[in-house]
């Protein structure tokens, strides 16, 4: 057995659907997923799948995690998982890697943290994660009045008063994109029982049009989907240079783990 | 709030939200934030530190401050380099942006015979932006003045 490790994607409330749906089911590594139940009680179960150790030991883990390729391949893998078994029952995401040496240590972990996984899933039954990004775009705003630069101006008066009208349209986006988030948290109030915020997204794999300035995330009631989308889509009606992308609906990864829980969940210790 | 919609509980009946729409075609960005970031996180046997997870994230640029972080130093902070990590690289930059600036100015206002007070506004435009603890000085004909000094009270 030392060829394989255990990977873990999930803790899932079991039913007689998902014992199907896994048996059809490839994952990271394009090993077949299955269902390890607890030693005592098989109310929930891990999701998991054996992998090739080489690829998982902690060093090439660590290399590998700096492969943009290899990264992406298996976040996805991990991603279609945890979203497969969503559709059929509630599901707790465990963060990407998360690896045992054999299926008997990974039970241990679930035996070790039952109730407080049970409870979480409870929690999270009937629920699903909204992402919401607001993005500003001040090339999209109205251009203020035409800059002035006749005869009248010195080269130096056209430059500061050109500079002075760049920033203030970029304020008055910047503004509108904060009105638009007033009310996406209003709709949240309404129709959302927690939010998380992720950090804005920049850089090379936040490859779209404008400036991310919000970045969150809200748990949504099945039956308060529709709402809130529709209430999030709308935030921007109106606002100049201001644009909402709403995502999912995702399994709860964000609100896995609440804050306050977190040693509780954490059975092993950690350094 | 929530109406039942299942006998099962925990179970996403298809008609109460569209089925998990992300699929391969979700964006890797929002992929990698939460399967790196979110997710419960329990020690495994083999273990990637949390601090590794956290370089990652930063090398791959998806990451650089939070909403809440930004938020608290104003907005300015977003509108000058949305590449800046912390705030010292920030006042640096602007530092920098400031000399070049009045050394332009300088160089019009021998050539161009600046009036003095045009001067001295944009001298304090200048340093509004770059000194959060500028306290305000009336210059009440200059909203969009005001209201940057304002920002910078709160911080």
């Amino acid at each position: 057995m030392n060829d394989v490790v255990t990977y873990v994607y999930a803790v899932a409330r079991s039913t007689d659907q998902l014992e199907e749906l896994i048996t059809a089911l490839n994952g990271v590594a394009d090993a077949p997923v299955r269902l390890l139940p607890g030693s005592h009680d098989d109310t929930l179960v891990l999701v998991a799948s054996h992998v090739p150790a080489p690829d998982f030991q902690e060093d090439a883990l660590k290399q590998r995690l700096e492969d943009l390729d290899w990264l992406e391949a298996v976040a996805r893998a991990h991603h279609a998982v945890i979203e497969a078994v969503a559709t059929h029952t509630t599901v707790l995401p465990l963060r990407l890697a998360t690896v045992y040496l054999d299926d008997t240590r990974a039970r241990d972990v679930l035996d070790g943290g039952q109730a407080v996984f049970a409870d979480r899933l409870a929690r999270l039954a009937e629920h699903v994660e909204w992402g919401v990004k607001i993005y500003v775009e001040p090339s999209a705003a109205p251009a203020a009045a035409e800059p002035r630069r006749g005869a009248d101006l010195s080269p130096g008066r056209a430059y500061l008063r050109n500079r002075r009208q760049q920033q203030s349209v970029r304020d008055s986006v910047y503004q509108a994109a904060q009105q638009a988030a007033d009310v996406v948290e209003g709709v949240g109030h309404r129709h959302a029982v927690d939010r998380a915020r992720h950090r804005v997204q920049q850089g090379v794999l936040a490859d779209t049009a404008g400036e991310n300035v919000v970045n969150d995330a809200y748990l949504v009631p099945l039956a308060q989907c529709e709402e809130f989308r529709a209430g999030v889509e709308q935030a921007a009606d109106g606002l100049q240079g201001v644009r909402i992308e709403v995502t999912g609906p995702w399994a709860p990864y964000s609100f896995a783990m609440p804050p306050a829980e977190t040693d509780d969940a954490s059975p092993g210790p950690r350094p | 709030m929530n109406e039942p919609l299942a006998s099962r509980p925990g179970s996403y009946p298809a008609r109460a939200a569209p089925p998990y729409g992300q699929g391969s075609s979700a964006n890797l960005a929002d992929i990698l934030e939460r399967v790196l970031d979110k997710g419960i996180v329990i020690a495994g046997d083999i273990q990637i530190n949390l601090l590794d997870i956290e370089l990652l994230t930063i090398k791959l640029r998806l990451i650089v401050a939070s909403v809440d972080k930004a938020k608290e130093m104003g907005i300015d902070w977003w509108e000058h380099d949305p590449s800046l990590s912390s705030r010292a690289r920030d006042d640096r930059s602007l530092t920098e942006e400031n000399r070049h600036l009045r050394a332009e100015i300088d160089a019009l206002r021998e050539r161009e015979a600046l009036p003095d007070h045009e001067h001295e506004r944009s001298d304090e435009d200048e340093e509004a932006e770059a000194e959060a603890e500028a306290e305000a000085e009336t210059e009440a004909d200059e909203p969009r003045g005001s209201r940057r000094r304002g920002r910078a009270r709160d911080e």
